[in-house]
């Protein structure tokens, strides 16, 4: 069991879903909606496996439009 | 445990620099630029430097990085970003002067005031974005441009004997004595973004302590330019751009 367990927000209205955060995050926790856009028509990104995450802050740190905010808790 | 008793504001370990503001940047989806601008943002925060840092904003796709970072900033003339930050510093010695340029910019129009700005010691930082293309034109060949590259203006890619060689104009400043720490970084995995945070900050502080002129090289991708996704475009980066343009430290002479 991974020390942390984590959980991310993303801004939806700032998000240009380019994607790089879904390529970064090494357990699969973020997917680009399928259908769902924002208000510029992007495809933004969401928490689509939201267990996996242990707040490696990976997705953070690459993307371009710091949209991700991260939360990160102890595992008891 | 529910994602509710996560996102609480005492467990928050990352957040947008308040300095970033809230206007929504016109970067292209997955361009390194706004990596970088997080990254400034971060370190002027860190630093508690807000107050005294001045950017110089070059002619490029970083025109409007005025925009996006809540500091004192100018606007210089193509190329003429070093030149501008060298009154600045001058006039100004207890301020953190920096300027931000692309490759169009440090190492085409602006080469000349680069190179002696650097060699006279300027004490600036110099951050320099190089993504081997034009990108705010619509990705025309750049001086950094990579052989066999294609662009817009040399579709079938860059040769030799037409166009030159591509200009790797970072060792050559790391030769010069005006520089004290010159360095080649990139930001396309979270490692990489932690090492160029570094970079930038140990820049800035050179420009503080007036070390003389640090240059921060971030290699760099244009999707658009590239005409790749943003993923394939860091893969194509790292597949051909660091052969040319290795990372790593050129000169370390700052203490």
């Amino acid at each position: 069991m991974a020390k942390f367990r984590g959980a991310i927000t993303v801004n939806e209205e700032r998000c240009k879903g380019c994607n790089l955060c879904v390529a970064a995050c090494p357990t699969g926790v973020l997917a680009l909606q399928a259908r769902e856009v924002n208000n510029r028509g992007y495809h933004y990104a969401y928490m689509a496996n939201a267990e996996a995450c242990i707040a490696c802050m990976s997705c953070a740190l690459v993307c371009p439009d710091a949209c991700i905010e991260v939360y990160r808790v102890e595992n008891k | 445990m529910e994602l509710n008793e996560i996102i609480r504001p005492e467990n928050r370990i990352y957040a947008k620099p308040a300095l970033l503001n809230e206007a929504h940047m016109h970067y292209c989806p997955g361009c390194s630029h706004g990596v970088v601008h997080k990254l400034v943002a971060e370190v002027i925060e860190e630093m508690g430097a807000a107050e005294y840092s001045i950017g110089i904003s070059p002619v490029g796709c970083a025109v409007f990085a005025y925009n996006y970072i809540d500091i004192d900033w100018l606007e210089a003339a193509h190329g003429r970003a070093t030149a501008m930050a060298t009154a600045v510093k001058r006039l100004m010695p207890d301020k953190l002067v920096f300027t931000y340029q692309g490759d169009g910019d440090f190492a085409a129009i602006g080469t000349c005031e680069s190179i002696h700005a650097c060699n006279r010691g300027e004490n600036i930082a110099i951050i320099f974005i190089n993504n081997a293309i034009y990108g705010m034109t619509g990705g025309q060949m750049a001086p950094t441009t990579l052989l066999g590259q294609p662009t817009a203006t040399c579709p079938y890619g860059r040769r030799a004997d037409l166009n030159g060689y591509p200009l790797s104009i970072t060792p050559l400043l790391s030769q010069l004595d005006g520089t004290c720490y010159v360095t080649r970084q990139s930001v396309h995995t979270p490692g990489a973004v932690r090492k160029t945070r570094a970079a930038l900050k140990r820049a800035f502080e050179n420009s503080i302590a007036c070390r003389g002129t640090s240059v921060v090289e971030v290699v760099s991708t244009c999707n658009s330019g590239w005409k790749m996704a943003p993923e394939r475009a860091n893969e194509w980066m790292v597949e051909h751009m660091f052969e040319k343009y290795p990372l790593g430290d050129l000169k370390v002479n700052d203490k």
